[in-house]
């Protein structure tokens, strides 16, 4: 029996009597981290670190939750089982998995890049590694950061001098919070969609410094939102709430904006190459660090890179799972994420 | 290229026409004539001739960037365009090219005189000093499929705003039979004499689809109407005792109808006719599969004049004893056009295509009904005082087609989509049954909303079957309407029927798969207009 198992719940470790990330209620979960696909309602135990705990019981309410510090050990059955930084938002963990020397990874999502606000990467040696590929293929390769934010505040700024609204999309966690870290303040004031901002107050009180923001509300002036950039979630767009902004220039932070299909499909004005996922040549370089000769390939293009990292000579396989990446950021689904961002946006 | 990308990135950045037009005359301001010229040639389908073929281009690609053709294809498959794989897949630049559009054209044309060799060396060369944009630019102009989502029109207005020439003037001038290797922009924009070019057509004027119900136009002893005949638009030019004819895609198309070569001496030079190129025999019009077997065909064969021969069904009258007469209101360029063809006999190459007399839009819609029987698409609509204008105008000219033939079919296939519909499920194949088995017939991939779309490739993503590289077979549960315009035998069809113009009409939620439509319906429609 293999240390870790895939069944229709989740990623299960048998010996230990645990999930990782299960998309279908279990006892006991050990969450990687807070995106709603990794991190679902109804298990009866969460175990995740300490940053992430915040968000995760902020979203999922009164659940029965344990924290633990990256690199702190746990061990259950004699299983040893640790977390460590994955840099994709804040808190987020690759979770390593040992048992009488087999060690197990279980990235859930996972960014190389330094991002300046989350726990920065580090790779984990092992023998297995479970790795997403939600950017699995070559056309995806991303520009630093820096150039991307400059680029951001450069279509502000003209926005702005135009007299117009900057709307600036992207996740509610994670993405909201690395734009506004990046915003230049200088330009003008900075507005947050409700969802985005209930996510703000959680991750401030944990002592994360961001700049200052506005909840955008019924009661603002209208004309006060020219030269000022509003910062809202993909779901928000389309909906009647954009309108109060008039005539704005809108603006989509996303990996998906690499492809000018996706560009002009989204209706946005500007497509802004940013994810809190590898690119293809950092998904390599992952690959390679851990030293890992079994790969599981879960989200993503999973057929296509495993493929190709079988011919690079390791044991790859495809998996099934109901994790989705940044799918939400490109599909207009009714999901309850969204649902869920809307009604925050309503509530205001 | 610099600034021709950066003109492409804002032209891509929006679908505001406004926008667009800025983006456009500002470029068209900044550059000098070549690249001017070179940018209105590449706007109106005025290409480059391709000397690379994509299969080439892919194996350099793959080369260069040591990523595998199959994962250069999976790639693409996601994508949905080659130019825009291949400029992603490279490695980043390794120099920075600055050169103008017409550098890099030129530098493009002289790949005709290189060996195979030759040609990769060069085609690298550029990809290693051009930024992603340049290199999607460079490969669209290589593989000669160029297009931005900008229309002649469009174009047209930018040019005019950009030159302050009058945009019906622009218009005229830059139709015909010009490249940028002919002409300069000088010559082909300032010139006095717009006439100089004796081949030289004028825009089709083309009309929209009637939405409104029919009595809405008004009195109907305003209006002229006609079968909307199903065939090319297309214009017949005689000047200077030489022939010239158009099709509506602005394509000279003299050699491949020689039925209208005599009209060089049968017609007064300084005439210009409006019509369809039509397929014809013994008074009646024959199928569009009939015309098809031309399309295409250069060579024009003895037997292929036999089986296939047109005419040309005259609807208007644009240039009469040499003067442009296109602000005569169309009852006097009728009249016109009436008396040309009966003072000058032309065998039957030219036919009056026949007006109906009507007293109300009751009459007029039963005529519509009977419409696909004489293999006419409907009716058209003209206004008896309507000028002849230029472009799709709403208001004067309608079409009013009969309601296209209709089919319940279940989705059995889907693959991915093209430019901006990449990474979405929007190319369909569809089944009817016989008996429990479905027999795919047609294939569709147009007449869903953007929001619809999004949903049905949830749906895909989550009731896939089995994949075959990039189509996947699916759960056979979702109802479509599917419409078409015609149907016809087809042994190069497994079943056996080939559609005309088929579409998504509706997607039918409501219906189970089960209550599909069958083969034997689809017998019955090939039965009764199969003709």
């Amino acid at each position: 029996m293999p240390l870790l198992t895939f069944n229709d719940c989740g990623i299960y470790c048998e010996r230990a009597d645990v999930y990782i990330d299960p998309w279908k209620p279990v006892d006991r979960a050990l969450i990687t981290h807070g995106h709603a696909d990794h991190s679902r309602w109804g298990n009866k135990y969460y175990l995740c670190t300490r940053a992430a705990a915040p968000v995760i019981r902020y979203r999922l309410g009164d659940i029965k939750q344990e924290t633990v510090e990256y690199g702190e050990v746990r061990t259950i059955n004699g299983v040893k089982f640790s977390f460590h930084p994955a840099g994709h938002i804040i808190g987020s963990a690759q979770i390593r998995v040992e048992y009488q020397g087999e060690i197990w990874v279980a990235s859930g999502d996972y960014k190389l890049e330094d991002d300046g606000l989350c726990q920065p990467y580090e790779p984990v040696r092992c023998h297995h590694f479970i790795t997403e590929s939600t950017f699995g293929l070559p056309v995806y390769r991303w520009t630093p950061q820096e150039e991307v934010m400059a680029d951001i505040n450069d279509w502000w700024r003209q926005t702005a001098s135009e007299g117009r609204t900057a709307i600036l999309t992207g996740y509610a966690l994670g993405k909201a919070q690395r734009l506004l870290n990046g915003l230049d303040p200088s330009i003008g004031r900075i507005f947050t969609h409700g969802a985005i901002e209930n996510t703000n107050e959680v991750i401030r009180a944990q002592g994360f410094s961001l700049p200052e923001t506005t909840r955008v509300t019924r009661e603002i002036n209208k004309k006060e939102y020219p030269g000022s950039i509003v910062v809202a979630t993909p779901g928000a767009i389309g909906q009647p709430w954009v309108k109060k902004f008039g005539n704005a220039s809108i603006g989509a932070a996303s990996g998906w904006m690499t492809l000018r299909g996706a560009r002009r499909r989204r209706g946005a004005d500007r497509g802004f190459v940013l994810s809190d996922h590898c690119d293809w040549p950092s998904l390599l370089e992952a690959i390679d660090l851990t030293g890992a000769e079994n790969i599981y390939v879960t989200h993503g293009y999973t057929a296509i890179f495993s493929k190709y990292l079988r011919e690079q000579g390791l044991n790859a396989v495809e998996l099934h799972t109901e994790y989705e990446g940044e799918l939400a950021e490109i599909e207009s689904k009714g999901s309850e994420e969204t649902e869920k961002e809307n009604a925050a946006a309503d509530a205001d | 290229m610099k600034n021709f990308a950066e003109m492409f990135r804002r032209l891509d950045r929006t679908t505001k026409t406004n926008a667009k037009v800025d983006a456009l005359a500002d470029y068209l301001q900044q550059v000098d004539d070549e690249d001017k010229l070179w940018t209105v040639a590449l706007l109106s389908h005025r290409r480059p001739r391709r000397t690379v073929n994509s299969k080439l281009l892919r194996a350099w690609a793959s080369e260069l960037s040591g990523i595998d053709p199959w994962i250069l294809e999976e790639s693409y498959h996601v994508v949905g365009d080659l130019a825009e794989t291949i400029a992603l897949i490279l490695p980043p630049p390794e120099q920075d090219y600055d050169h103008t559009l017409t550098h890099w054209i030129e530098y493009i044309q002289r790949f005709a005189d290189y060996d195979e060799e030759g040609k990769k060396e060069a085609v690298q060369e550029a990809w290693r000093g051009l930024d992603t944009t340049e290199r999607y630019l460079f490969n669209k102009l290589i593989t000669g499929n160029f297009r931005v989502g900008v229309s002649q029109k469009l174009m047209t207005r930018a040019l005019s705003r950009a030159t302050g020439i009058e945009e019906t003037n622009l218009a005229h001038r830059l139709m015909g039979n010009w490249t940028p290797n002919d002409t300069t922009f000088e010559e082909l924009i300032h010139s006095e004499s717009a006439t100089d070019d004796i081949s030289r057509p004028y825009p089709f004027y083309l009309a929209y689809q009637l939405e409104q119900p029919a009595e809405q136009l008004g009195d109907p002893a305003d209006w002229q109407a006609e079968h909307k005949w199903d065939g090319i638009r297309g214009q017949v030019i005689v000047r200077d005792d030489e022939v010239f004819v158009w099709s509506r895609g602005e394509e000279l198309v003299t050699d491949k109808y020689p039925e209208y070569h005599v009209l060089a001496s049968a017609i007064p030079n300084g005439t210009v006719i409006d019509g369809e190129i039509l397929p014809f025999r013994d008074g009646q019009p024959l199928g569009f599969n009939v015309l098809q077997t031309r399309i295409g065909r250069k060579t024009v064969s003895k037997k292929l004049l036999k089986d296939a021969p047109v005419i040309l069904m005259c609807y208007d009258l644009l240039e009469y004893e040499g003067r442009d007469i296109r602000q005569l209101p169309m009852a006097g360029r009728r009249e016109l056009l009436e008396r040309l063809l009966e003072d000058n006999p032309t065998g039957g190459v030219l036919q009056l295509s026949p007006v109906f007399a009507f007293s109300d839009w009751d009459d007029l819609a039963a005529e519509r009904e009977t419409a696909r029987e004489k293999f006419s698409e409907g009716i058209m609509l003209k206004r008896l005082d309507s000028a002849y204008k230029q472009g799709r105008k709403k208001g004067d000219w309608w079409k009013w087609k009969v309601d296209p033939l209709t089919i319940d079919a279940v989705m059995m296939y889907a693959q991915r989509g093209h430019g901006r519909r990449a990474n979405l499920y929007t190319d369909f194949t569809f089944g009817v049954w016989d008996g429990d088995q479905l027999v795919p017939f047609t294939k569709a991939y147009s007449g869903l909303t953007d929001q619809e779309f999004n949903k049905i490739t949830a749906w895909v993503r989550r009731n896939t079957v089995e994949r075959f590289g990039p189509v996947r077979s699916v759960k056979p549960k979702q109802v479509f309407e599917i419409g078409f315009e015609g149907i016809r035998k087809s042994s190069r069809h497994k079943s056996g029927v080939a559609l005309r113009f088929p579409r998504m009409l509706r997607w039918r939620q409501d219906k189970p798969a089960a209550e599909a439509n069958t083969k034997d319906d689809l017998e019955a429609l090939l039965e009764a207009y199969g003709g």
